[in-house]
């Protein structure tokens, strides 16, 4: 197909739409000079792949996504920062000192994820039986039937995986006071 | 394109009109309030705007606030500060979108959408951002202090609100509007006599999710002045006041379709044009509840909030689904 056949499509206009503003928001993340703009240029980018799953027909998880991340994560996130700090205005020390390494990291997990993606689906024609195809957005209870009957162990895993994650990140982020600085924080 | 014209002209002609719909909602309903509070506080209320009961009062109200300055403070965060009260406007308008006012899909919704509510309860959290966004950027203590309140709050008991709603999916076996209200129709009575403890819990997770009394400490004025709200004027100060009558109304269309039957009533037709007054009748009685409510209870402390959602209507509504999807099994 060639880039003018692709282009004439309608649907991969909407398809631009979508992630061209998605790129830009998920870019100024990162390089952001104010700690609540990035939070907010992050709702602008799972707005845009709630858009993505739209037009992927599936509804239920781009609704999900709009539910969840930005109606609760990013909520949370927010008032994370405004109830400890959030200084209007431009900030000089939000980058952090490993943040090449930090890009180097990021690159190669993309790295390696779009080469399994594209190898396994290559390796076995695909994901498997896809859930029915119905030419408009999934119905929600096939998806739901999916879940907890043919994929529920995958299931159970990522949710394993996840918890997993999170008490790991409790313990990195927690830092073990010594009794000299647990007694100034009771004063303070 | 494979899609016809005719498809297109009638959606931007249904999303216009749920465009519309939005002021004058918020008119209707802030002169109910302003009527009905005057008069269970033993007052008239307006009196003189367009000649009798004041009927012109919010029609100059709103001329006034379109023509007044557009104030932003020096050291707000400009952007941010613009761009809230949008923010906030479109979790209201987007709501409108799948009100069912009659069973022919062709004109009786803007879209019927496969996963109706979850929609609704989705986009509806949207303007949780908007209300942070706008105390943030205010550069006041007071608004950031009711932004912080209002987003504590919404987060506590957006559980409760999407909880409730559970069981009566799990009656109704979909999440589309028109499924639910259809099958109400079809049984002849309304999910309120079976999911009774959901709709209080709907309720009341409503009223603190519009921040209104007994809720309203994000906007308690003998602490916060206005709360978020305290630094915005004309039209943008506008846009917050009607979102909130118009998600007042919007609520209540969805409490009046989930728990109440919609556009259903005992012996009527649901084909024929009183369907979209039988939805609106159901939905005034919920407004003047809630009106009601405001003007009679006192405002609750922000620990017995915080207390009333999370020890008191999250593991209600939870017990509410395992005794619904165990009846709905057994039954």
């Amino acid at each position: 197909m060639t880039f003018s056949d692709w282009i004439a499509e309608p649907v991969n206009w909407a398809f631009l739409a979508m992630a061209i503003p998605m790129v830009v928001a998920a870019l100024r993340v990162v390089t952001s000079r104010n700690v609540v703009h990035a939070a907010l240029f992050l709702v602008l980018a799972l707005a845009a792949s709630a858009g993505l799953f739209i037009l992927l027909s599936a509804e239920f998880v781009a609704w999900v996504l709009v539910l969840v991340y930005i109606g609760a994560v990013v909520v949370l996130f927010l008032f994370g920062i405004m109830i400890t700090r959030a200084p209007i205005g431009r900030e000089t020390n939000l980058s952090h000192d490993t943040r090449w390494p930090a890009a180097a990291a990021a690159l190669g997990v993309f790295a390696v994820t779009f080469w399994l993606i594209n190898g396994v689906t290559q390796q076995i024609g695909g994901f498997g039986d896809p859930l029915p195809a119905v030419g408009r957005a999934t119905p929600t209870g096939i998806l739901g039937e999916g879940f907890i009957n043919r994929y529920l162990i995958p299931f159970e895993a990522v949710g394993f995986v996840l918890l997993a994650a999170l008490i790991g990140g409790i313990t990195l982020a927690r830092k073990d006071l010594t009794p000299a600085e647990e007694e100034e924080g009771a004063r303070v | 394109m494979s899609l016809e014209l005719t498809f297109w002209w009638l959606l931007a002609i249904k999303l216009a009109v749920a465009a519309a719909v939005v002021p004058v909602i918020g008119m209707v309903i802030g002169y109910a309030e302003m009527k009905l509070s005057a008069h269970m506080q033993s007052r008239v209320g307006p009196y003189f705007a367009g000649g009798r009961f004041g009927w012109a009062q919010l029609i100059a109200d709103g001329v006034k606030f379109i023509q007044k300055e557009d104030i932003i403070p020096e050291k707000a965060d400009r952007p941010v500060f613009k761009w809230a009260p949008a923010l906030v406007m479109l979790g209201t308008m987007a709501l409108l979108v799948i009100v069912p006012l009659h069973p022919s899909s062709r004109y009786g919704i803007v879209r019927d959408l496969e996963v109706g509510i979850f929609y609704a309860l989705a986009i509806s959290s949207v303007s949780t951002i908007g209300v942070l966004m706008a105390g943030w950027s205010s550069a006041n203590k007071y608004s950031m202090i009711g932004g912080l309140r209002a987003a504590g709050q919404l987060i506590a008991y957006e559980l409760p609100l999407v909880l409730a709603t559970v069981g009566v999916v799990i009656q109704a076996g979909t999440m589309s509007m028109q499924g639910i209200v259809s099958a109400q129709v079809a049984q002849g009575w309304p999910f309120a006599l079976t999911q009774f403890i959901g709709f209080a819990i709907f309720m009341i997770a409503t009223l603190a999710e519009l921040t209104r009394l007994p809720f309203d400490m994000p906007i308690a004025e003998s602490e916060l002045v206005m709360g978020y709200v305290t630094e915005y004027s004309g039209f943008r100060f506008l846009f917050f006041f009607l979102a909130e009558f118009a998600n007042m109304f919007s609520m209540s269309v969805i409490a009046a379709t989930l728990f109440l039957g919609g556009y259903g009533l005992w012996g009527i037709n649901p084909e024929t044009l009183l369907s979209p007054i039988i939805l609106f009748a159901k939905v005034g009685v919920l407004v003047f509840l809630m009106i009601w409510l405001r003007w009679t209870l006192p405002r609750l402390r922000e620990d017995q909030l915080q207390t009333l959602a999370w020890k008191w209507l999250i593991p209600i509504s939870i017990l509410n689904i395992i005794v619904t999807a165990v009846l709905k099994v057994v039954i």
